[in-house]
């Protein structure tokens, strides 16, 4: 039973992703597409090999500076989360700047955020990472804290505890399934930021470059593989973040009934 | 201080536990200040238990935040012990409708979350023992490790009363703790309820809607006038040993509850003090 359950879990995806990647060589080839128009599966083994040394290197920038942005976006998402689910008044005036600075489509940042720091790339990709994935960590905190039924506070208060024994006690434990729900969002996000950095900027670095110099010649193999290599950086960043979820909020996920 | 002061106030505090006198108290709206209690007078003797009934909205829960120190009264006074309530005190136990049992504990460290708030001066060993004592009393040993999510909503509050207990509070303040439970266990709950006190015993106020509840549980029965409420009427219980869900069915049960329920419609307006509160029982 274990055995057959195992099998699922591992035979059903394998499959479906061997006849996507079939369908897929299948499709270039039917249609005779040159490696100028369209890559297929079996052009990018060669392509990986060609640059894998740059595919390392621009694949750590690309993933250091998203994790250093998302980094930020989880400190400054957190306190000012924390102000705002703590204060009325605070979460009145700061709620509107926030949700119109969320609106921003973050592409026309990009631009702005590249003249102002003209030169700094790594400081300009951070900067976009943090900017694109700070929002939801703090809507979900102030969400959490502020939504924290009073009979929490009351018996922890009644007992004479200080407003912080009852955050850490009981406000901060009990936001961190909505907070981590909010950083797989954020990760992404993250991830999103710092490409667009990438791409826009001249003389970039990371994966996002790698992805612009194949664009200007034309090498598709090159493009297709830095899109699987990022699908791959993006994959192993959330299942980390859900890693961490397990263990600090596995409390959250209900025994199957 | 004068030992003549010190006498009268302990004195004054081994009588009564907990006296509440002409407590008036109003929320603040929009549409200018709501009176929710006013001339509130209660006393419970140490050991006493007593429930408060009343129309919903008249303010009970508000009586439980002011016993609690959680609130200050508008006006008059709360006492506790003899001292003067100002703010929250160690010496309080509360459970509420809603057990709040923290989701990331298991039930044997919900118990035991008073007593990292609380100094106490049981080691981590004795904390331990109580509280497994206390889960085994209300029939919950065995499920000391588990989750609060893998308990029925009866045996939650259950767990809830025994955090309530384990810092082996002076005053028990209960908000309705079975008020979202079936009838059964409900019941269940009444019996249990009993059996602690006898173990464990402590001074309580009960908050309820059920009238059958309030004279199964308490020595006192205090019924609220509707908003703004004042005490409107006090039924004594005699307590004749043990009490057992048969006690419900009796002729004395009958007429009490009697009573309360006139009193109740005349707190919501819907009976007038005139009619024979004895007659009812007839």
């Amino acid at each position: 039973m274990s055995a057959q359950k195992y099998l699922r879990a591992i035979a059903v995806p394998l499959i479906a992703v061997i006849v996507f990647l079939g369908f897929w060589e299948w499709l270039v080839w039917v249609n005779g597409w040159p490696k100028f128009k369209m890559a297929a599966p079996s052009d990018l083994p060669p392509a990986y090999q060609r640059h894998w040394g740059l595919f390392l290197s621009m694949g750590w920038q690309t993933l250091w500076r998203t994790v250093v942005g998302l980094l930020l976006a989880v400190i400054f998402g957190t306190l000012l989360g924390m102000i705002m689910g703590f204060s009325r008044t605070m979460r009145d005036a700061l709620y509107p700047l926030l949700v119109g600075f969320n609106a921003i489509p973050k592409a026309t940042v990009v631009p702005i955020v590249a003249l102002m720091f003209v030169g700094q790339h790594d400081f300009n990709t951070v900067l976009l990472a943090f900017m694109i994935s700070f929002f939801p960590i703090a809507v979900s905190v102030s969400i959490g804290l502020s939504t924290l039924e009073p009979e929490y506070r009351d018996i922890l208060r009644s007992l004479g505890a200080s407003q912080a024994t009852i955050f850490w006690k009981i406000a901060l434990p009990k936001t961190l399934p909505e907070f981590f729900g909010a950083l797989k969002v954020a990760v992404t996000l993250a991830f999103i930021g710092t490409n667009l950095m990438e791409i826009v900027s001249p003389h970039g670095r990371g994966l996002g470059a790698l992805f612009d110099s194949g664009r200007t010649n034309s090498d598709f193999p090159l493009m297709f593989a830095v899109l699987i290599a990022l699908a791959f950086l993006g994959i192993v960043l959330y299942y980390i973040v859900v890693a961490l979820e397990k263990f600090f909020a596995g409390w959250a996920e209900r025994a199957p009934s | 201080m004068p030992p003549a002061a010190l006498a009268f106030h302990i004195g004054d505090g081994m009588k009564n536990l907990i006296e509440i006198k002409g407590v008036k108290h109003a929320y603040k709206t929009d549409d200018g200040p709501l009176p929710v209690l006013d001339g509130l007078e209660i006393t419970v003797p140490e050991g006493g238990f007593v429930a408060v009934v009343g129309p919903s909205g008249c303010g009970k829960s508000t009586l439980t935040r002011l016993i609690a120190g959680l609130m200050k009264p508008d006006a008059g006074e709360v006492w506790l012990h003899g001292e003067r309530v100002k703010g929250p005190r160690s010496t309080v136990g509360m459970a509420f409708q809603n057990p709040v049992l923290l989701e990331w504990r298991t039930i044997l460290k919900n118990v035991l979350l008073p007593l990292e708030i609380v100094p106490t001066k049981l080691s981590k060993a004795q904390a331990d023992e109580r509280a497994r004592f206390l889960l085994a009393l209300v029939g919950l040993e065995g499920f000391e490790d588990k989750r609060p999510s893998e308990l029925s909503g009866g045996m939650r509050q259950r767990a809830s009363l025994c955090r309530a207990l384990i810092h082996q509070p002076d005053v028990l303040i209960l908000d309705e703790p079975f008020g979202a439970l079936d009838a059964f266990t409900r019941e269940d709950l009444w019996q249990t309820m009993h059996r602690v006190k006898e173990r464990e015993p402590f001074t309580g106020v009960l908050i309820t809607h059920d009238l059958r509840e309030s004279i199964f549980l308490a020595d006192q029965v205090v019924v609220l006038s509707g908003r703004p409420a004042r005490t409107q009427y006090v039924l004594d219980v005699p307590s004749k040993g043990p009490r057992t869900l048969d006690d419900l069915y009796t002729q004395d049960a009958v007429d009490q509850l009697a009573i309360l329920r006139h009193q109740i419609q005349i707190a919501q307006g819907r009976a007038a003090p005139e009619d024979a509160p004895q007659d009812a029982s007839a």
